[in-house]
């Protein structure tokens, strides 16, 4: 296996009972650079983050991180990454600096250094005033950023972050993201799980799509969209049945012909570039009426509807393998 | 480095983690010093004076078979800390560092070695004003002391897999107690074995906590001992050495719940 690549991963399958997690994905992440894991729940992503944790062995497949192998070397391989989960999982009855030294201590950092990297964490983590609180005290926020701070206190060269957003406000969100970002930044590379796609479009410069356990879309964000075609233009009508006079006045700049969908017609379109007053004018010759027209490029969420056939968000509330 | 000296430092880390919750969560104190008063009160006051025990006065009777009780139940912090360090994610997160594997489970048996003392201290204390007093030399008194946190120690491990296998703290302290509760009452820990029916009396002959009790009646009390004390302590062994290994069997298959 080539070493470029910080995460490697072949052929991984889990099975639970009579569940397949996972069959057989592969997973390439090269340094420096963030893979986003992008399905719903259910999908197998915590399954995958498990595996290359080396929380869970894999039933079959192979798989690689910081060059060391998960089954084999998991003991030096657990000393170059950091895991931040779902959960935040930080002892409620201890400080935030106790917290984060005791983690330094079970990294097994020199003496005197995880009290060090503790305070300089949490000034960064803006929870210096709060480092002295019990973390039963602190918000949804600050255990969140407490929990990413556990998993640099060792400066690993690999993050997981599994879902790091989940249940957050939309501002610890932000903060969060620059965080991340800024890490990635210093040269980490980052392997984040997450059912938000604004999160993977943001911070991710590769999406794996998965869904069942399968792999089923990668590329970057762009590619993804470019995968559905490329821009177009969405005509609302005063009248919808007009709807066959503005097809046929809009046809001639269309790079397809225009479709009905969900009440608006959907035109794509073979430039950016004076299009929309183009369409203006001919609806306007054929005395259309129009309420709204708006140039649109796929979101990634239609993206993800049209890979797996389902919204991000309708698997909600199932269980997370 | 080496291993060993890892695997030592992390159990410590990790023990005193869990005793530094104990102030902050006072709840915790109350089971393990006005609880046991509690019971030594209501078994001498309430009890003491139906129960015949022939040969000792019942407090004197009643003491090493409560502070066994006591040690046999002080794991159960253990029990609720594993529980709720699997509920919260803890325990993924230990798994992912470069620590010794056992250090989790080691540390918090360990820190309750430092609680069941201050346990068996409170008890004495209450038990001396009660009418308890030792009858024997001080080396087997201390000898006595030890072999209690032996077995308290042993039973931290059965709370330990107790902790890593029940669904949630309340099933794993309920789960503990179920077990536990029946095995101490049908021994000689309260009343005479001879005053059972014959098949509970057969029981509590082989009772583990037979054993123990009437070793420590032996160390504090001058009972005769017999094979007893050494009984008692190959008993205790034996019961950390198999709930260490399933445990930590256990702990390293860990899946969040």
């Amino acid at each position: 296996m080539s070493t470029d690549f910080a995460i490697e991963a072949e052929g991984l399958r889990k099975s639970y009972k009579d569940v397949r997690a996972l069959d057989g994905v592969d997973l390439q992440v090269p340094a420096g650079t963030v893979l986003g894991l992008l399905g719903p729940n259910g999908a197998g992503k915590t399954t995958a983050v498990r595996i290359l944790t080396t929380l869970l062995p894999p039933d079959g497949g192979s798989a690689r991180v910081a060059g060391l192998d998960v089954a084999s070397q998991a003991p030096q391989l657990r000393t170059k990454i950091g895991l931040a989960g779902q959960y935040a999982a930080v002892d409620e009855n201890l400080t935030g600096a106790e917290n984060l030294e005791m983690v330094g201590r079970l990294y097994h950092l020199p003496k005197g250094e995880p009290r060090a990297r503790a305070a300089e964490l949490l000034e960064r983590f803006d929870l210096s005033d709060a480092a002295d609180r019990l973390v039963r005290t602190y918000s949804g926020g600050m255990r969140r950023r407490l929990d990413l701070a556990a998993a640099l206190v060792a400066r690993p060269p690999v993050l997981f972050l599994d879902e790091p957003t989940t249940g957050l406000d939309p501002r610890s969100r932000i903060a969060l993201w620059e965080t991340i970002e800024g890490r990635v930044a210093d040269g980490t590379t980052v392997l984040l799980t997450t059912q938000y796609l604004d999160e993977a479009d943001r911070l991710a410069d590769r999406i794996s799509v998965i869904d069942r356990g399968h792999v089923i879309a990668e590329g970057s964000s762009d590619e993804l969209k470019d995968q559905l075609g490329g821009e177009r233009l969405d005509v609302t009508l005063e009248d919808v049945a007009d709807a066959e006079a503005a097809i046929a006045a809009l046809e001639p700049i269309a790079a397809e012909r225009p479709t009905m969908v969900d009440g608006v017609l959907r035109m794509p379109i073979h430039q950016r570039k004076g299009t929309i007053g183009a369409a203006v004018l001919r609806l306007n010759e054929a005395e259309i009426g129009i309420d709204d027209v708006a140039m649109r490029r796929p979101s990634l969420d239609e993206v993800f509807l049209t890979l797996t056939g389902h919204t991000a968000a309708e698997e909600e509330g199932e269980e997370e393998r | 480095m080496s291993g060993f000296r890892y695997a030592l430092s992390d159990t410590l880390v990790l023990a005193k983690r869990s005793l530094l919750r104990i102030p902050r969560a006072p709840d915790l104190l109350l089971s393990f010093t006005v609880q046991p008063i509690m019971f030594v009160l209501l078994f001498a006051y309430v009890f003491g004076g139906a129960i015949e025990t022939p040969g000792y006065s019942y407090i004197d009777f009643l003491m090493p078979g409560i502070i066994v009780q006591t040690m046999s139940f002080g794991g159960f912090i253990t029990a609720l800390g594993l529980s709720e360090d699997l509920k919260k994610g803890l325990i993924d997160r230990f798994r992912s560092l470069p620590m010794s594997r056992g250090a989790v489970l080691a540390g918090r048996t360990l820190a309750d070695v430092a609680t069941n003392s201050i346990s068996i201290t409170v008890m004495l204390v209450v038990g001396v004003i009660a009418g308890f007093s030792f009858d024997a030399p001080l080396l087997h008194i201390v000898g006595g002391l030890l072999l209690l946190l032996l077995f308290g120690y042993a039973f931290s491990w059965v709370f330990a897999f107790v902790g890593l296998t029940s669904s949630s703290p309340e099933a794993a302290q309920s789960l503990g107690f179920i077990l536990i509760f029946p095995l101490t009452f049908v021994s000689s820990a309260f009343v005479p074995v001879e005053s059972m029916p014959g098949a509970l009396q057969a029981f509590a002959e082989v009772n583990p906590f037979t054993i123990v009790v009437d070793a420590m009646r032996s160390l504090f009390l001058g009972a005769p001992a017999g094979n007893n004390v050494w009984g008692a302590v190959a008993w205790s062994l034996g019961i950390a050495a198999v709930f260490a290994f399933l445990s930590v069997r256990r702990y390293k298959r860990a899946v969040v719940r």
